[in-house]
């Protein structure tokens, strides 16, 4: 019955709210209120909460609330992780980059897409043999626990901390841009929303919330693709005839650009998307979903195919907006125009909009209102995934493991994770307010880099290599972890853009660290390895062959619990 | 799992073949992979105007087909390791259990 009533208040606070400042801001840079948007998106969240209701009657255990009892199929589980991954950040983004400059964005999505092959044969298996509800549990499986579990939360949370900000500072700008509501008003909205989610429904909710939303985007985009396509007869040599006839870029929005410059940055930037894909541990978590190893594994194809569609997707609507977007008053800034004479550069709300313009473009107000309210619902699902690896790193490996020492009450280790969850969803919104005018591009980039040079060296070393020991594993990560962040620090998108300091002056050249922190971790991981000759280490050694078994075989590993 | 059990599965052939098998594969595409993908990056920071060659007399240059394929590529080796895996390598598995078990 609390809950119930939880749930009444909240819709009752919300969608006033909502209503009220939406009514009530107006002009200005935000767009005029649009109430087919702010229609469907209550709609999309009055549905996630219905379904948070029905979670939250099913979420009883430990393993409810971490893995949603493992009940998730390998169909359920592949939407849920291209939900996880086909972010705000890679829908607006991607297709906002390939409007701007054409073919670096299909640079980019190449490099997010490559790291889930490796996912696939290297790992996916293997964790969910191993593993129960963090991926901390298979780095520390037969390695010093307490340690360990400290490594991989740190890992955990850094990775989590820098991805939320730079979603919930996404959050707030777009939902500005869409539906004409304050900055602050946006950020409370999505991290409230994610919080009663996460505490209320754990897994099951988020995974539901993941589902819904992959498959209103896929459809979205498919929409919107399918419409531009339309437009030119099915000929994509007609479209990009037509872009390059429009675009001032002319015919290099054909072929590489100036984004990619130094081989060296790329191939670092390559690194950390490949690599750091298999050591996301909102991502990882979703292989503890499933009922098997064989589930695991097919969830992956399954993703990898939905998210290389969508990918292929944002491509065609990237150039599909510079055909019909860029060419229509409608879109532009007539002040920016009049000055740059280029549509491309006058785009009103910045590139990252030129796929919300397309969506009226091609499909009139109630589908902008569709995309609008798909984008903010893709937003309130990626930080509720977030939140829950921060929450289960914090619960599970802290709390249950470290400070309980593996004997934590379960009932005890779910409270303990609704109260992190909270305070996550706090904490997400202050920095989300304290960033608000921060450039935070580079916070992803981060994200992914930490992940490449900490969580998936620990990882797939604890998988693979015998000779790896505690000592080893914690240095090596720390390692990996520290030059990252002093990385990403010293490099021109922070040092240069955000501290301000002169141009050319930033000490590392390469905008992400991976090349040098991948080596660093892999190498500290090595070396302190085979140096450690303390009884520890024998202990470690001795551990692996039974680890192997299963990991292989995944006979041992934790089932599903049924329902 | 006590460590006789874990013992008499490292000694079952089906268990070393599945290993021998599964790395094998799982090493090699994952290899494939960087080769594809790393490959495309040295041609995007080397060779970015021979990825601008149109195709025939029209505006597509060939960069848009092998960006395409790479993409392609990583779902098309994700399904042979799944089918792979689905075919020979659960058998196996299931082979092992059940030896395991006796």
């Amino acid at each position: 019955m609390r809950k119930i009533s939880y749930l009444l208040v909240t819709l009752l606070v919300c969608f006033p709210t909502l209503a009220l400042a939406a009514g009530t801001i107006e002009g200005g840079s935000k767009q005029a209120v649009n109430w087919a948007a702010i229609g469907m998106f209550i709609g999309f969240v009055s549905l996630t909460l219905v379904i948070t209701y029905w979670a939250s009657k099913r979420t009883v255990s430990a393993a409810d609330f971490y893995s949603a009892g493992g009940g998730i199929t390998a169909g359920q589980n592949g939407l849920a992780i291209a939900g996880d991954y086909m972010s705000a950040a890679s829908f607006l983004g991607i297709s906002g980059l390939v409007y701007t400059s054409g073919y670096d964005g299909l640079i980019y999505s190449v490099g997010w897409l490559v790291g889930w092959p490796v996912v696939t044969f290297l790992i996916a298996e293997q964790l969910r043999n191993l593993g129960k509800f963090t991926f901390a549990d298979v780095a520390s499986f037969r390695l010093e626990q307490t340690q360990i579990r400290i490594l991989a939360a740190c890992g955990s949370l850094v990775t989590v901390a820098f991805y939320l900000i730079a979603q919930m500072v996404g959050a707030g700008k777009l939902i500005q841009l869409l539906f004409g509501l304050d900055y602050w008003i946006a950020v409370v909205l999505v991290g409230g929303l994610m919080m009663i989610y996460v505490t209320f429904g754990g897994m099951k909710a988020t995974t539901w919330v993941q589902i819904i939303k992959a498959v209103l985007l896929l459809f979205g985009a498919t929409f919107m693709a399918g419409a531009v396509l339309y437009t030119f007869g099915f000929s994509p040599e007609a479209l990009f005839a037509k872009a390059t006839q429009v675009h001032p870029k002319k015919i290099a929005i054909m072929e590489p650009g100036s984004l990619i410059s130094n081989p060296l940055s790329a191939i670092s930037l390559g690194m950390a998307l490949m690599f750091g894909t298999a050591g996301l541990p909102h991502i990882l978590m979703r292989f503890f979903t499933v009922k098997d190893a064989q589930a695991a594994r097919k969830s992956v194809l399954y993703a990898t195919g939905f998210i290389g569609y969508f990918y292929i997707l944002t491509f065609i609507i990237g150039f599909g907006a510079i055909t019909l977007v860029s060419t229509d008053p409608a879109f532009l800034d007539a002040g920016i125009l009049e000055k740059t004479k280029s549509g491309i550069a006058a785009i009103r709300g910045g590139s990252n909009m030129a796929a919300i313009h397309l969506a009226d473009a091609v499909g009139g107000n109630l589908f902008l209102g569709f995309i609008s309210a798909v984008a903010f619902a893709t937003i309130l699902a990626v930080v509720s995934g977030l939140a829950l690896a921060g929450a289960s790193a914090i619960s599970h490996d802290i709390y249950a493991m470290v400070v309980k020492g593996g004997q934590a009450n379960e009932q005890d280790e779910v409270r303990v994770s609704k109260i992190a969850t909270l305070f996550l969803g706090v904490l997400a919104i202050i920095l989300g307010i304290i960033f608000e005018n921060q450039n935070v591009a580079f916070m992803v980039g981060l994200a992914f880099a930490i992940a490449a040079s900490c969580n998936f060296p620990v990882l797939v070393m604890s998988i693979f290599w015998k000779g790896l020991t505690t000592r080893g594993a914690l240095i090596g990560g720390f390692l990996g972890l520290i030059s990252a962040v002093v990385g990403v620090i010293l490099s021109p998108a922070v040092w240069e853009v955000t501290f301000g300091f002169a141009k050319g002056s930033a000490p590392v050249r390469l905008d992400n660290p991976a090349i040098f922190s991948m080596a660093l971790a892999f190498g500290g991981i090595w070396l302190f390895s085979i140096l450690d000759r303390s009884t520890r280490a024998m202990t470690d050694r001795r551990g692996f062959d039974a680890q192997f078994v299963r990991s292989q075989t995944g006979i041992g590993a934790a089932g599903a619990t049924a329902h | 799992m006590d460590v006789s059990s874990h013992e008499k599965i490292e000694q079952d052939p089906n268990f070393q073949e599945l290993v021998r098998r599964r790395s094998s594969l799982g090493w090699t595409l994952a290899l494939i992979m960087l080769i594809i993908y790393f490959g495309f990056i040295l041609l995007v920071a080397y060779a970015p105007k021979f990825l601008g060659i149109p195709i025939g007399t029209g505006v597509t240059t060939i960069g848009i087909p092998i960006g395409l394929l790479v993409i392609v590529s990583a779902f098309l080796l994700t399904g042979i390791y799944v089918s792979k895996a689905t075919s020979q390598y659960d058998p196996l598995i299931r082979k092992i259990v059940g030896a395991s078990r006796s």
